[in-house]
This record gives C-alpha cells, sequence and structure tokens, in this order.
C-alpha cells in the first residue's frame, strides 16, 4: 500500500479517537451549566480525572502525525490557523489544571469550576471552527487576523459544542445513578434533536460551499454508495432518542452516539479525500520522504496496539457507576 | 532589539519552554522516588515508606498536570510560529517525536489514572507496577526530547535532497555525538532536582519540629541521593563540556568569556561583565590557565574564543556567560550540601543541626533554577543556528503580523504567571498540611488492598455512619 495514503487514514483515525475520546470529557465540562450542585460536578469530574489526560495525549498524538508524515501540511494548517489554536490550547490548559486544583480547594472551588466550563467550551468551539474553517478551504499562508471566522465556522463550532455535549450526557448516563443520569437522559435527548437538524444543515452547508465535496458527493453513481451514511445517521440519532426516554438504557446510547460520530466523519473524509488542505493539498503532496514514513511504521504497529491494550485495561479496571466512596490519591 | 514578529515568536517559544521544563524536571524525579519508596514499602513494611508515597504522589500529581498543559502547547508551536522550520525538518523530528507520544505519553497517561486513582480498584501489587509504568514513562519520554533536540545541536545522519532534510540513518540522528551526554546531564539534573525538592521540604518539617520520623526517611534519603548524584553531575557536567568544546566551540567561548581568536592558558573567570560590542570583558576575577585545564585537562591547552567568527554568527554572550555561572555555582552548592550532610551523619545529628536544616530548606529551588540555567547555556548557546551550522533561527520563523503573536504572547504570559502562583500556592498548601496520618493510612491499607476488599471496606464505613 502507499505510505502515504496509509499515514493519511492513520491521522483520520487519530483525529476521530480524539474527537471520541477527548469528546465526551469535554462535553462534560460544557454541561457544566445544566448540573449545578458541588456533589453533581464533583461526581462528573471523577468520572473523568483518571482519563482525560490519555484522550488529550490523542491531541498531541495527531498533531505528531501530522508533523512527521505532512510536514508541508502541519506548516500551512497550523500557521493559518494560528489564533483559534492558540485560544484552543489556552482553553485546554485552564480545564486542565481545574481536574488538578478543584478538589484541592475550598474557596476557589467556583472559580475552578468555571475554568473548567469556559475552557471546555472555548476548546471545544475552537476545535469546530479550525474544522469549518479548513473544510470551506481557507487560502493557507493568508495574513488576515479572522480569516478563519465566518458565519460557516461558527456554525461548526457551535455544532462541535452540541455533538460533544450529547456524547458527555451518554457517558454520564453510564456513568451515574438516580437524579445525575436522570438528568443528563433528558438533556441527552433534546441534544440528539439539536444534533441532527445541525447535522442535516452542516451537510446541505458543506455541499454548498465546498466544489469538491459536491462533485464528490452528488456526481453520478457516487450518491448511491454515499446514502448509506446519512440514513445511518438518522436511524441512530433515532434510537438514540429512543434509548435514552424513560428508564435509559445504560451504555448503548453511549455507543450510538460514538456511531454518529464515525459517521459524520467518514462523510465528511470522503468528500474531502485525497485533500489535506482542500482546494491546495493534497496528502501526496504534503508527505515526509520515505526514509521518515518507514521509520515510524514499526513503532506504530507494535506500540498501537499495546497502548489499545492497556488503555482499553484502564477503562476496565475504572468502569461501572463511579463510587461517592472513592477517594483519589 | 526589534520586537518584529520574529522576535516575538522567538520569546514566545523561550517563555513556554521555559516554563514547561520546570515540571518535567520534578515530575522525572519525583516518579522516581515515589516508585522507590512504594517498592520499600512492599518489601518492608514499613510505614514510612508507605506515607512518604502517599505524600508525594500528591506535589506529584499537580506537577504533572501543569507538566502536561503545558507540554501540548509546546507541540504545536513549531507548527504556528516556525511553519518553515516545521516544513524543513519535520522529516526528521516529526517521527522522533511520535515515538515519545507512541513509547512514553500514552504509557503515562495510560497508568497515572491507575497510580493515582487506583488505591480502590486493584490490588497493591499492580498498583505498584502502576506507579513503576509511570517512572519508567517519564524516562522514556525524556529519551526521545533529548534525541530530538541534541540533534539540533549536533546534527547527524541526514542529507539535504531539494532544501529538505532526509534521513540517511537513523541510529546516527537519534545516537547523535552529543545525545548521551545530554541525555544522563538531563536525567541527573532532573534527579537532583526532586532529591533538593525532597530533601528541603523533610528539612522544613525538622524545623517545624513536626511528623519528625516521615521527615527524617525523607532527609536522610535525600542526603544519600544528592551525595551520589551531586559529584556524579560535576563529573558529567564537564564530559558534557568536552563533547561541546568538540563540536559547538563558539558556545564553550561563550560560556568562559574566551574573546581571542584562540587563547592558550585561558584562565578561569569568576566573575566578568562580557561586552559584546567592544569584545571583550570587564571586572574580570579570573583564575589563570584554568579553564584550559578544565576543557583540554592541559595547563597550556588552546581553547577557541569568539573572535575565530564572525559577530553574526556568535551567540548572546552574556546570558549564556551568566547562566553558566548560577549553574556551576549552585551545582558546587549541592555537592557542599550533600557532604556536610554525610559529615555531620556521624550522629544523626543532621536532624537537629539548624543551620544545615534550613540551608536545605532554602535550597528548594536550586534544581529548578539549575535546569533552567543548563537549558539557557545550550538553547542560547546554539544561536544563531537553530540546526547547528545548517539552519538559522531567523529564517525559519511563520510571516505572522507582530500583533498576532503579541497576542498570544500576552495570554500565554498572564495565564502561565497566573498557573505558576496557583501552584506555588498548592504546593504550600499541601506541604503545610503535611504527611497522611499513619495510624489511619495503615488500617485504611489493611482493609483495602484489593478490589472486593475495598467494597467490604465500604460496607464497614457505611454501617459505621449509620450506627452513629
Amino acid at each position: 500500500m502507499d505510505l502515504a495514503l496509509f499515514y493519511y487514514l492513520l491521522l483520520g483515525f487519530a483525529v476521530l479517537m480524539y474527537v471520541v475520546l477527548d469528546g465526551f470529557d469535554l462535553g462534560l465540562g460544557i454541561l457544566y451549566p445544566w448540573f449545578k450542585s458541588e456533589g453533581e460536578r464533583d461526581h462528573m469530574m471523577r468520572s473523568i480525572s483518571h482519563v482525560w489526560d490519555g484522550n488529550e495525549t490523542w491531541l498531541v498524538f495527531g498533531g505528531v502525525v501530522l508533523f512527521a508524515a505532512f510536514p508541508a501540511a502541519y506548516a500551512g494548517i497550523l500557521s493559518t490557523m494560528y489564533t483559534p489554536i492558540m485560544l484552543m490550547l489556552i482553553g485546554l490548559i485552564f480545564r486542565g489544571v481545574a481536574f488538578e486544583y478543584r478538589f484541592k480547594s475550598e474557596r476557589s472551588k467556583p472559580l475552578w469550576d468555571s475554568a473548567f466550563f469556559l475552557g471546555s467550551s472555548v476548546a471545544t468551539f475552537c476545535q469546530g471552527t479550525i474544522l469549518g474553517a479548513v473544510v470551506q478551504g481557507v487560502k493557507v499562508g493568508e495574513q488576515g487576523a479572522l480569516d478563519w471566522l465566518s458565519p460557516f465556522s461558527v456554525f461548526t463550532g457551535l455544532a462541535l459544542m452540541v455533538a460533544y455535549a450529547l456524547l458527555a450526557c451518554c457517558y454520564l448516563v453510564m456513568k451515574s445513578r438516580g437524579d445525575i443520569m436522570a438528568r443528563a437522559a433528558h438533556l441527552g435527548r433534546k441534544l440528539v434533536v439539536t444534533l441532527m437538524v445541525i447535522l442535516a444543515i452542516v451537510s446541505l452547508w458543506t455541499l454548498i460551499a465546498n466544489t469538491e465535496v459536491r462533485a464528490r458527493w452528488l456526481g453520478g453513481i457516487n450518491f448511491v454508495y454515499l446514502m448509506p451514511l446519512p440514513i445511518l445517521s438518522a436511524l441512530f440519532g433515532w434510537l438514540l432518542y429512543r434509548d435514552l426516554d424513560g428508564q435509559p438504557h445504560e451504555t448503548r446510547p453511549f455507543w450510538l452516539a460514538v456511531g454518529l460520530f464515525i459517521l459524520g466523519f467518514a462523510g465528511l473524509v470522503v468528500g474531502l479525500f485525497p485533500y489535506l488542505i482542500p482546494h491546495q493539498l493534497t496528502f501526496w503532496q504534503a508527505s515526509a520522504p520515505d526514509s521518515s514514513l518507514k521509520f515510524l511504521l514499526p513503532g506504530i504497529f507494535i506500540f498501537l496496539p499495546l497502548i489499545f491494550a492497556y488503555t482499553l485495561w484502564g477503562y476496565r479496571i475504572f468502569s461501572g457507576k463511579v463510587e461517592d466512596f472513592e477517594e483519589g490519591y | 532589539m526589534d520586537l518584529d514578529a520574529a522576535m516575538l515568536s522567538r520569546i514566545q517559544f523561550a517563555f513556554t519552554i521555559s516554563f514547561h521544563i520546570i515540571f518535567p524536571a520534578i515530575t522525572i524525579g519525583l516518579a522516581t522516588a515515589i516508585a522507590i519508596w512504594e517498592g520499600m514499602w512492599l518489601k518492608t513494611r514499613n510505614p514510612v515508606y508507605f506515607q512518604l508515597a502517599k505524600f508525594w504522589i500528591k506535589p506529584f500529581a499537580i506537577t504533572f498536570g501543569m507538566g502536561v498543559v503545558s507540554g501540548i502547547v509546546l507541540s504545536y508551536e513549531f507548527g504556528t510560529n516556525f511553519s518553515k522550520f516545521s516544513e524543513l525538518v519535520g522529516p526528521v523530528l516529526g517521527p522522533l517525536l511520535a515515538y515519545e507520544v507512541l513509547t512514553a505519553f500514552f504509557l503515562e497517561a495510560g497508568f497515572l489514572g491507575i497510580m493515582l486513582f487506583g488505591w480502590q480498584r486493584v490490588g497493591e501489587k499492580l498498583h505498584y507496577f502502576a506507579t513503576c509504568v509511570v517512572a519508567f514513562g517519564t524516562w522514556v519520554s525524556s529519551f526521545w526530547i533529548i534525541a530530538a533536540n541534541s540533534w539540533m545541536h549536533t546534527p547527524a545522519g541526514h542529507k539535504i535532497v531539494e532544501g529538505r532534510f532526509e534521513v540517511d540513518s537513523w541510529m546516527e540522528v537519534i545516537f547523535n555525538p552529543s545525545m548521551p551526554y545530554r541525555l544522563v546531564h538531563m536525567l541527573l539534573a532532573a534527579m537532583l532536582t526532586a532529591t533538593f525538592l525532597i530533601g528541603g521540604v523533610s528539612a522544613w518539617y525538622l524545623r517545624k519540629d513536626r511528623d519528625v520520623a516521615f521527615a527524617k526517611k525523607g532527609l536522610s534519603m535525600a542526603l544519600w541521593a544528592a551525595l551520589v548524584l551531586a559529584p556524579l553531575q560535576v563529573i558529567v557536567g564537564d564530559f558534557h563540556g568536552l563533547n561541546v568544546k568538540e563540536h559547538q566551540p563558539i558556545k564553550v567561548a561563550a560560556m568562559e568569556g574566551i574573546w581571542p581568536e584562540t587563547e592558550a592558558g585561558a584562565p578561569l573567570l569568576l566573575f566578568a561583565i562580557p561586552d559584546m560590542e567592544n569584545e571583550t570583558n570587564h571586572f574580570e576575577v579570573k583564575v589563570p590557565k584554568v579553564a584550559s585545564l578544565i576543557l583540554t585537562h592541559s595547563l597550556d591547552g588552546e581553547i577557541q574564543g569568539l573572535k575565530s567568527v564572525p559577530p553574526e554568527d556568535r551567540p548572546y554572550v552574556p546570558l549564556i556567560f551568566f547562566s553558566f555561572r548560577i549553574m556551576v555555582g549552585l551545582g558546587m552548592l549541592m555537592v557542599a550540601a550533600a557532604v556536610w550532610g554525610l559529615w555531620l551523619r556521624r550522629k544523626h545529628p543532621q536532624f537537629e543541626n539548624k543551620p544545615f536544616l534550613l540551608l536545605m530548606n532554602l535550597m528548594i529551588p536550586t534544581g529548578v533554577i539549575c535546569t533552567l540555567a543548563g537549558w539557557y547555556v545550550a538553547e542560547v548557546g546554539r544561536q544563531p543556528w537553530v540546526v547547528h551550522g545548517l539552519v538559522r533561527t531567523m529564517d525559519i520563523v511563520t510571516p505572522l503580523p507582530a500583533e498576532r503573536v503579541l497576542f498570544s504572547l500576552t495570554l500565554f504570559v498572564v495565564t502561565y504567571s497566573t498557573l505558576l502562583l496557583v501552584y506555588l500556592y498548592f504546593m504550600a498548601k499541601l506541604v503545610r498540611k503535611g504527611p497522611p496520618d499513619l495510624a489511619r493510612l495503615e488500617q485504611h491499607m489493611l482493609d483495602v488492598n484489593a478490589p472486593s476488599f475495598a467494597l467490604e471496606w465500604v460496607k464497614k464505613l457505611q454501617r459505621e455512619v449509620v450506627e452513629d
């Protein structure tokens, strides 16, 4: 197989892993205003404090895969998206330290609560706008300070906040009981409906905004092959809505939400392939020399399965509901 | 100095990386210490070891958290502020950093959760395993990051094809000429940083006459560690210096403040104010011939001086000159403190000698200061090159508008200053709170050394609460 293609797929995989994993813990931060009591917030924080660091590592991994395998795209995208990336990093910093300091503070707890909420929200919004701006096709190397900001990218920014919040609701259903669980399910139902509407709008808007995506999706027979994506998405959304109703199913909503993410992401990749930066740079053009791509291969084949094994094991150790008696370190 | 975007980007990178390096320097050493204590506890069942591990895991956790969040910034800053650098050397540095993530970051993150929160979910052996893996992960991480950094000082194993770096031999890239020295020097620095942190905090408890058994053990172990590590660091530093002289002679000239093209029998400058414009030093306080002796192991050995290269190829001398003296001076103080501690040990009065305890207490930040100073010597000393002899720093900066970089730099300065204050506040708070109560800890651990026990323990607790 073509090495550049392999790394393109790996990059996509890393992004998807990041979006799903950090998605639910960023989403919990976004949900904070709906869970006001200290006990509820303690519970939410405890349900992710052992995994957020590992989840965020996928962001670093995605970054270094882009750096190592597609240096030209790494340089182009990051320097063009300067402002939203800096804002995202600041957001991630504030929410990251909130984990450590919130549990050790008394008076300043509300401050860390807002750091967690604002940091998570800003980071998510920026990720969404970066994605939106890339899909829309921002000219790399252009120097306008607000090139990345457009109605479309703001919309995708808000869309990602809704999507992460939904994922977080489903995670919370899995990790809590009683009141918190009921509220999470109730919120989740509203969010599914909102997300389905947003998905429809984003899909249509992308078709209008990006000619290549339009050509790919609506050109000839492709349409038939690709139809399962939107149909399955609608089906998943409906199942999710149903599962969160009444006495919610414990784990299924989370997996359905993950399914929605995968479908949405697949739809996007299908539309953009083989571009890393739409209209400008394909992954073949951006790829590093073979010597670099080959050197990294054994590392990927040996360590990625290992990473899966111990990450899964870690999740298993902490599986089930979060218990109130569990103290930290 | 022109505050254009290029200079602002460099200031921002220097600022963010200086802030970041503080935390790994502490966590590498602390993780190792915690792994040692937890192992000693499992072996001897002496509860003081358990107390040490249980106490220091908290400062470790907040320090690790700070390291994580500030590290993510760095992995994106190459692309945002140094896009040409990323394109140019991405094929060399990218895979090294990718290996760091694959072999270290995921490992640390995966087992950190178990180390911090797994006390009631896994058995004690498995917990110890997790602690060891986290400590191992910090070492592996330094291996890759130092390999990448060293390559920028002493590049090897590459060729340049169509203006882009390609790798001929990855072995030569990773084990480039200065890498082994740099790695050992950095790891020892990290160990010493943690050693003097632990020793200093323990000394503080002894001065306050509280948690005495705990503090005695901590101070004693820290002093043994310092006695081995500090002199070893001096020796490694000397070897490293010789290696730098071979590959980056101008850096050495700046460290020593040597201006002539070459100087035989160069003096060791204890103090001086280097003057770059007039290419000389003011107010020299010197020991004749000693610099030559140290660097060439001969009294009349020749050393290359700054004037052997044109001014535009020289780094900013004063910063290197003073940083080097701070590093070496504090390093010598560490050796002295360790030796004093050994001398006091004969009748165990090192726990009572007030001046000694005060010194150890005051020396808490020396490791961090040394690490930063050493880092400046190395990095500023490489200028004006970003990849020594091949790529100039000024040629690789993203052509951004100055105000955009100023905006992000301001954000970082405000954020990081706030965080540093918060960090110091919580560290002080943890230290003041002191180690966990031994009797309670012991009972707790007797009851909770396996997940099934944990549930039993909770049920018991709940019963007690109900009966109360």
